[in-house]
């Protein structure tokens, strides 16, 4: 199959080696990814922020670049989110019956990364291997806009060699928000800082999510800690192979 | 320690809260009055197979009766007219206060009161004291409130910010109650002969509503203790102020709103006292009966489309219950009576968009306020719609030199071009050398991001982007997969 990757701006500019997980994923599952290099941003922080009419060109550009896909694949639930819960609205506030009708056929075709490999390719052991201590962070938009529900367990249970331990208070938010971090910087650390809390708690060596953006505040505010846990997103944890690095069987 | 956080009533919410987070004390108290609440309300809101369906009636009505207000007003104007009742309009809190301080002349020079958040947005208490007329509240934590100078927390349980040793020493104190214990109980029996005295003795109460039921003319209100039931069967005199969407149509649409209203509010399924009254009875309760209907801007709410659902609220608080932001700093950050999600949406738009306009901005958009709403407001996107409002509503001149504004728009520059995005990234990886410690992270930022940096390091951009990795490696794969 031929799946588009919309990469989302934040992980292209910062975290490009998700991109290339997703990329290795669903290589290794016998697909083609492409990448519509005249991609750029969903609109999301604008919209979010109040700057609704300065996100509109984001999105007719983002309806142009993909509109011929099959599938897209997005490795970030708070893009989907944006896509799936404002696109519509946005597009019928535009007045461009157009960019409604190709926002309505796009819709069906937008996949975030866990639920395009369990509902759109059936996939749930991705061949992964990772011998490490992990704990998943629900991210607000992967439970509450999305509904993953069990999907990135259920990926993640099928990895040979990984321990999962629960979260606790695994659905409250990590206080990320996009500009509320910055916006109510101090609310947001003390969200963070329960968080960091029940984190602590799990004694994992790796947090993992489906979205790079909470995992960036909550690394940030662990490396500020000096704390040894990292955060990964998920798709690096499903792209890793690593007991052939480590000498184990597979 | 009452008190202990001293605040500014006319701060904007990120200031306003930075006290309260340095309140352990009172940090503690919210956590965990709202863990307990939302405990209890999930195994209510779970052990009926239709809370779902209950929640989708519940949104039905509420928007049905904000489609056909003036329909409904006029109706329950009618009955509870027939019925004995006096129907009173106000515009605004002013004509409110004055239609109110009218009625509740008396000989004693007081009035008893049951809780009601609409009389604090009215800050009817004090509108009453310039009138000769001092109010007392019977709801227990009202009460807790009042005697300790303080403001209301929470729509529901309003003095949640304050454990039962704190309200021991503030009854000690303005009870003079020297040997009093810190059991509830103890603190229960307090309350109870401090009021039950003025029960006795008060001609007049003043109440809120939870629903104006238009097909009676009825007014229903659901509370714990039984003192509003006190207030509104002993006094001779009942005046009940509520705001115009309070309405719902027919009787039995209680059947919906009072299960999804105590399941959410207090984890009960039913509330222990339901008092449903329709006029005046000869010989039974009040003699003199006025219903106060209260506007203040909520026309102004309804004509807004998108705005409009804020008013279906039936004020369980289970949002800020729900609320991560909330449970950080107590409902007084908000500097309204209306905090959290629900005052976050509903306290700027009652005030014509004038005030509380850091209120949308307080929330991360989680999403967990939407999730409870027993009538389903879509919080979240009322929230982000309210911001566009603000954005919209900045002046010209002001916008040009607004850093936020002038980011949005560089930002927004950048990503409608490919090749510009792609001298960005390599722009900020220059940019970025100066900010990179010895760690090999960023650990201070100037300006709107040094609020990034106050609890959080940064990692510096890497040095190639996911694009110019993928052009790279479709370049030495000859473009041939």
């Amino acid at each position: 199959m031929r799946i588009a990757l919309f990469i989302a701006c934040y992980n292209d500019t910062l975290f490009p080696e998700t991109g290339i997980a997703v990329v290795r994923v669903l290589e290794r599952l016998g697909h083609t990814v492409e990448f519509p290099a005249a991609q750029t941003c969903c609109g999301q922080m604008h919209y979010n922020t109040g700057y609704q009419a300065e996100a509109v060109p984001l999105v007719r550009r983002f309806v142009e670049v993909f509109r011929e896909c099959d599938v897209v694949c997005v490795p970030s639930s708070s893009c989907v989110a944006m896509i799936r819960e404002h696109y519509e609205k946005i597009a019928v506030a535009s007045g461009d019956k157009l960019l409604q009708s190709e926002v309505a056929t796009l819709l069906p075709r937008i996949y975030e990364f866990t639920e395009l490999l369990v509902h759109r390719l059936g996939v749930e052991d991705v061949g992964a291997v990772y011998p490490h201590r992990v704990t998943y962070h629900a991210s607000c938009h992967s439970l509450r806009s999305l509904h993953v529900g069990n999907l990135p367990m259920r990926l993640l249970k099928n990895v040979r060699d990984i321990e999962l331990v629960r979260l606790e208070r695994v659905e409250q938010c990590c206080g990320f928000g996009g500009t509320f971090a910055i916006k109510n910087a101090d609310v947001s650390s003390a969200m963070l800082e329960e968080k960091l809390q029940c984190l602590k708690k799990t004694k994992a060596e790796i947090c993992t999510a489906c979205d790079n953006s909470c995992l960036m505040h909550l690394q940030g505010a662990l490396h500020r800690q000096r704390e040894t846990m990292r955060t990964l997103h998920i798709a690096q944890i499903l792209a890793s192979e690593e007991a052939a690095a480590t000498g184990k069987d597979r | 320690m009452e008190m202990t956080t001293q605040q500014n009533l006319t701060a904007d919410f990120p200031t306003a809260a930075i006290p309260l987070l340095h309140d352990e004390q009172l940090r503690a108290n919210v956590r965990h009055a709202t863990d307990v609440i939302q405990e209890k309300r999930f195994v209510r809101t779970t052990e009926i197979p239709d809370w779902q369906p209950l929640r989708d009636a519940g949104q039905k009505i509420r928007a049905h009766v904000l489609a056909n207000l003036d329909v409904y007003l006029e109706q329950f104007e009618a009955r509870c007219s027939a019925a004995g009742g006096h129907v009173h309009w106000a515009r605004d809190t002013a004509e409110a206060n004055r239609i109110i301080a009218a009625l509740a002349q008396n000989s004693t020079g007081r009035a008893i009161k049951i809780k009601s958040i609409t009389t604090e947005e009215l800050e009817l208490n004090r509108a009453l004291e310039a009138g000769g007329i001092q109010a007392i509240e019977t709801d227990l934590a009202e009460l807790i409130v009042q005697l300790g100078h303080d403001r209301p927390s929470h729509i529901c349980v309003p003095a949640l910010h304050k454990n039962r040793h704190q309200v021991r020493e503030l009854f000690v104190r303005e009870m003079n109650l020297p040997y009093l214990g810190d059991q509830p109980e103890d603190l229960t029996k307090a309350a109870r002969l401090y009021l039950r005295e003025k029960f006795l003795t008060t001609p007049v109460a003043i109440s809120g509503a939870n629903f104006l039921i238009a097909e009676t003319g009825g007014v229903c209100i659901v509370e714990s203790e039984g003192n509003g039931r006190m207030c509104l069967t002993l006094p001779q005199t009942l005046i009940t102020i509520a705001g115009i969407e309070k309405v719902i149509p027919r009787f039995r649409d209680l059947d919906v709103l009072l299960q999804v209203l105590p399941r959410s509010a207090t984890g009960e399924r039913m509330n222990p006292y339901n008092s449903i009254w329709t006029g005046i009875y000869p010989n039974d309760g009040p003699r003199e009966f006025h219903v106060v209907l209260l506007d203040n801007r909520r026309t102004e709410v309804l004509a807004d489309p998108e705005g409009r659902e804020t008013l279906q609220c039936i004020r369980c608080g289970a949002c800020q219950n729900a609320c991560p932001v909330y449970r950080q700093t107590g409902g007084h950050a908000y500097n309204s009576v209306y905090a959290g999600p629900i005052g976050a949406i509903l306290t700027p738009q009652l005030a014509s968009m004038q005030k509380g306009q850091s209120l949308p901005y307080a929330s991360s958009l989680c999403g967990a306020c939407y999730e409870v709403c027993p009538v389903k407001i879509n919080i979240p996107e009322v929230l982000i719609h309210l911001r566009g409002k603000i954005v919209a509503a900045k002046p010209k001149p002001a916008r040009a030199f607004d850093p936020e504004a002038i980011a949005m728009r560089a930002m927004q520059w950048i990503f409608q071009s490919e090749t510009r995005l792609k001298l960005a990234q390599k722009f900020g990886r220059i940019a970025q050398r100066p900010f990179i410690r010895a760690s090999g992270w960023i650990e201070r930022l100037p300006g709107m991001l040094g609020g990034w940096t106050k609890s959080r390091d940064l990692r510096p951009l890497p040095p190639q982007s996911f694009r110019e990795w993928f052009a790279q490696r479709n370049a030495s794969r000859g473009r041939h997969d």
